[in-house]
């Protein structure tokens, strides 16, 4: 069964990888805050951008004030960096 | 620029993601038509009008290929390169790279059209495309890799959002899966002979295959779910740590599961039971996924009454679940024993791919296409509306068929009389399947239809819009 002398070392690597990756990643700290992050995407404004005018600028301005920034207890909406 | 968010004066590169969107939009009706046709085909074979090109043994691949890697893939590709630049807060690193990634990525599709038909082909299923398309593919892999990798390397936010981990994982385990899959020595510019041989063969085709699902029709696919659900939702992700946990479960566990199209082959015994069981572990976090992607309606349930995006979305993670739960119970040998070469695993593979692959890309590019030609929404939210119901009784008359037929063939197959002999002819098996096949050509055409109603919507909205790049926002530390 010759193959598996190849895919399992090959799996058995790719794990180690695995592993060596996740733990990385949370030494640098990528998994401290379970809880903004699902946030972010919400905050994020995708809406398709609009030509200038007075009245659209303002109509956005007040998209903007009027979109809910969800408050939730406890929940702080930290940005580090830049 | 607007005047209430401050920008860095740069727009996100949708250049590439309109055209990968719009061309899954394309890929995906011509791979449903072909799938029809060779449906068709089966329940009337005078349908190959004794043309070798259009035999099913030729356009069968070509089927599979165009709406796995098409479709499927040209939808993985234009929604993981939209979501790595919003979340990562930066345009795409290589814009080049990345046209070259569209365009070469067409060029693959374009040549599997052309040599499949020829019965230019490996023969390894999912991996039919000799070695000169195969080592295209490997370069524009590796350039999609760069881009994608690139663009997270360049971010402006120091968390990288749970999609991205799992459209990285996808990227990286294809690249190593193809590789290694379709090792071979060229003769001739059109044929090939695979490095490895017999059941060796099968074993490394079905490493490839089971991992293909896993990490291509499922992790990938995955990465859409966890962006596009809770953005048309508004809602965030259900639990992000179990989204995190989930993941990484998966990565451990999935490629070990291949062993399971193996049971009661040449395989050794003990191979074959590693499969069984590491399947069965996968239930719980392919269920962690799903549990996730449906709670993130917690508080939002209403909103599926009159959103037919959230419908798409939502009822592909009650197929995926379903496909999750069917798999493991078929990676159970006495289970397979009955279920190998039958119908019930094209079923469950459709479950899958209609039910899961393709709602999930249907609902994500219909959040997309207006976002990309500055709409607010499609041309017509009743053609979505209608394209969901007709394709989900498509899915429902397909898998009903093909379980029916499947059991009955796995039935009939093993009975055997008190001496021994078997009790039906292979044909009495075929005369007593062939009505499904009829139902199966129904369903396949009401979801083919559905996919017809959204090319005419993709079409409309596109003509109604223009081609527009959102600005890239500056991040404001006092934002919330």
């Amino acid at each position: 069964m010759e193959a598996l002398y190849l895919l399992i070392p090959l799996s058995v690597a790719a794990i180690f990888v695995a592993a060596w990756l996740f733990l990385r990643m949370s030494d640098q700290g990528q998994f401290e805050d379970m809880d903004a992050p699902a946030w972010s995407v919400l905050h994020d404004d995708d809406r398709p951008p609009v030509a200038e005018t007075e009245t659209e600028m303002k109509s956005e301005a007040d998209a903007d004030a009027a979109s809910p920034t969800p408050t939730v207890p406890g929940i702080q909406h930290r940005r580090s960096g830049d | 620029m607007g005047a209430s968010r401050s920008l860095t004066g740069e727009t996100y590169n949708y250049k590439v993601v309109r055209q990968l969107t719009i061309m899954t939009v394309v890929w995906g009706f011509v791979g449903m038509l072909v799938g029809l046709f060779i449906a068709a085909q089966l329940a009337w074979p005078a349908l190959n009008f004794d043309i070798a090109w259009l035999t099913y043994g030729r356009l069968r691949p070509l089927h599979t290929n165009a709406v796995i890697f098409a479709f499927g893939g040209t939808g993985l590709m234009a929604t993981s390169l939209y979501v790595v630049q919003r979340t990562c807060q930066t345009p795409l690193f290589a814009p080049g790279l990345a046209s070259f990634v569209f365009w070469g990525w067409q060029a693959v599709i374009v040549a599997a059209v052309i040599t499949l038909p020829m019965g230019i082909t490996h023969s390894k299923e999912y991996a039919e495309l000799e070695w000169p398309i195969d080592l295209l593919i490997t370069a524009v892999w590796v350039s999609y890799a760069i881009v994608f990798f690139g663009t997270i390397a360049r971010r402006k936010t120091p968390h990288i959002y749970v999609a991205n981990w799992f459209y990285g994982a996808f990227i990286i385990t294809i690249a190593v899966l193809h590789i290694i899959n379709n090792l071979a020595i060229p003769v001739t510019w059109t044929k090939s002979y695979s490095l490895y041989a017999g059941v060796q063969d099968a074993m490394v085709q079905w490493w490839y295959g089971h991992n293909a699902v896993g990490f291509f029709l499922t992790a990938g696919f995955l990465g859409m779910m966890y962006y596009f659900i809770p953005k048309q939702a508004e809602r965030p992700v259900y639990s992000y740590r179990l989204s995190i946990v989930h993941f990484w479960a998966l990565i451990f566990t999935y490629m070990w599961a291949g062993p399971h199209h193996l049971h009661y082959t040449a395989l050794p015994d003990w191979a074959q039971s590693v499969g069984m069981v590491f399947s069965l572990i996968l239930l719980a976090p392919s269920w962690g996924g799903m549990i996730n992607g449906i709670m993130t309606l917690s508080g939002a349930w209403h909103k599926l009454r009159t959103d037919p995006i959230l419908k798409f979305l939502i009822v592909s993670l009650s197929f995926y679940g379903m496909s999750t739960f069917e798999g493991p119970m078929m990676s159970i040998k006495t289970v397979n024993a009955l279920s190998h070469y039958t119908d019930w695993t094209v079923g469950h593979v459709h479950s899958g791919a209609l039910g899961w692959v393709g709602f999930i890309t249907m609902g994500s590019v219909y959040y997309l296409l207006p976002r990309l030609f500055g709409r607010t929404e499609m041309h017509s939210v009743k053609a979505i509306e209608a394209h969901f119901w007709i394709a989900t009784i498509g899915v429902v008359l397909y898998i009903a068929a093909m379980w029916i037929a499947g059991v009955t063939q796995g039935l009939m197959w093993r009975a055997t009389n008190a001496d021994g002999t078997l009790t039906y002819a292979f044909i009495e098996s075929l005369k007593a399947t062939y009505p499904y096949y009829y139902i199966r050509v129904l369903g396949g055409l009401l979801y083919l239809t559905g996919m017809g109603v959204m090319v005419w919507n993709m079409v409309m909205t596109i003509r109604a819009g223009r081609p527009v790049d959102a600005p890239v926002p500056r991040l404001d530390p006092a934002h919330a």
